[in-house]
């Protein structure tokens, strides 16, 4: 189904949108993170009844079971190894002023990726893990890292590593600012774009377990969970920068810069929705 | 599924690019190529761009730097109008999006 959807989009040479302006009546808004997390978990556990529900965070290997053995095999010997390997070894390793990331973390940095993103109201935005890593190479006078290469893949790949198991924790702390990025995030995320016409919702909410080209595509509940993820398609471990960036260029839309204020509260937003789900990053993809 | 079929179907139109009637000269170019800019811009500060319109554009440039000025033209034509349908959706969605929100 998806296939072919794509595939006559993809066929347009040229598409012009013409709106028959669709009017439907949306209620009055008040922005309520707690009611949208409840009606988020009910729409995914009542469309897919037999999925228990930590299992979402496998993503595509929630959705079929073919996929869920290939999983288990694939965790015995886990393709993202040699990323965590290189990622506790930077994490430990000093920088020239002898600090390291330890003294930049609360808990010096162990068993926290489940705080992340969160919002900062000194900073007055939402700070990623990816962004934290990198302000504190920056605050240390290192270079940061790309945000898409394998050092800060391997950097979140150990961080979460030491939180697997431990449920999303994300709050929305009691400031106008951290509401609006949240609405933000939200927005974005329904929000379609690209000349495919498609919002991060068509796949991720409408069209979960649906085959697009290859691949099973992830259910939106708990899509973070398992990142950074190992895919044989990348050859190699890709971020949640590198994921977004990617999903955006699918549609034929041209993706923003990493950790961009879309992205970080798409990230914010879509972390919050996934509270009580517990971290299984790092991930392997076929 | 079905429902992004029908809205595709209902909110996508297939404007062929008009085939050139005379031949395109470099100063046609020169105001479609601007025309496409501005645009692709325009979609760029609503940050909405469609890669599409970016390879059209760079398309566009190419031609003309070969001295093929009627595909200049088309592909700077075509660019505006994916442009302009990237402005379009993003107007659209500013409040369409919560159709589709898990509510
Ligand atoms: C055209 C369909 C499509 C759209 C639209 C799309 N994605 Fe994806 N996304 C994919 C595919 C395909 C994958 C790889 C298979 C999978 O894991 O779902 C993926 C994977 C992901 C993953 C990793 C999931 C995992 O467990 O491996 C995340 C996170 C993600 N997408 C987020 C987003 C966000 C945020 C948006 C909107 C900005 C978005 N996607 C829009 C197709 C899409």
């Amino acid at each position: 189904m998806m296939r072919s959807v794509l595939g006559s989009a993809l066929g347009l040479v040229i598409a012009a949108l013409t709106f028959g302006a669709v009017h439907t009546a949306v209620a009055a808004d008040t922005t309520n993170p707690e009611a949208d997390a409840k009606a988020f978990r009910k729409f995914f556990t009542d469309k897919f009844p037999k999925v228990k529900f930590d299992d979402f965070v496998n993503g595509p290997y929630s959705m079929d079971e073919g996929l869920y053995q290939q999983w288990k095999e694939k965790e015995e010997f886990p393709p993202y190894e040699f990323a965590l390997d290189m990622g506790k070894e930077l994490f430990a390793k000093p920088f020239k002023n002898g600090k390291t990331f330890a003294d930049c973390f609360p808990n010096k940095g162990i068993g926290i990726r489940q705080n992340y993103p969160y919002f900062d109201e000194k900073q007055g935005k939402v700070v990623t893990l990816e962004l934290a890593i990198n302000q504190c190479l920056e605050s240390n006078g290192e270079k940061p890292y790309s945000y898409t290469k394998d050092e800060m893949a391997a950097v979140t790949a150990y961080m979460a590593f030491t939180s697997r198991g431990k449920p999303f924790d994300i709050k929305i702390p009691n400031d106008p600012r951290a509401l609006a990025a949240y609405e933000n995030g939200k927005k974005y995320f329904y929000t379609r774009r690209g000349q495919l016409n498609f919002s991060c919702a068509s796949c991720h909410v409408q069209s979960p377990g649906e085959r697009i080209r290859a691949e099973v595509l992830a259910p939106a509940i708990g899509i973070l969970n398992a990142m950074p993820i190992y895919r044989s398609e990348w050859g190699g471990m890709g971020t949640i920068s590198r994921r977004f960036t990617s999903c955006n260029s699918q549609v034929r839309g041209v993706p923003l810069n990493p950790q961009d204020d879309e992205y970080r509260d798409v990230e914010y937003y879509l972390s919050y929705v996934s509270n009580g789900l517990p971290i299984s990053g790092p991930g392997a993809r076929p | 599924m079905r429902i992004l079929i029908s809205a595709l179907a209902t909110t996508m139109l297939i404007a062929a690019v008009a085939p050139a009637l005379a031949a395109s000269t470099e100063a046609d170019y020169k105001a479609a190529y601007a025309a496409a800019e501005s645009a692709n811009n325009e979609a760029g500060k609503l940050r909405n761009q469609w890669t599409t319109a970016v390879s059209a554009l760079s398309a566009a440039k190419k031609a003309a730097e070969a001295g093929d000025f009627d595909k200049a033209t088309a592909e700077a034509k075509k660019s505006e109008q994916l442009s302009k349908a990237a402005i379009f959706q993003t107007n659209e969605q500013k409040e369409n999006w919560k159709q589709m929100e898990i509510r």
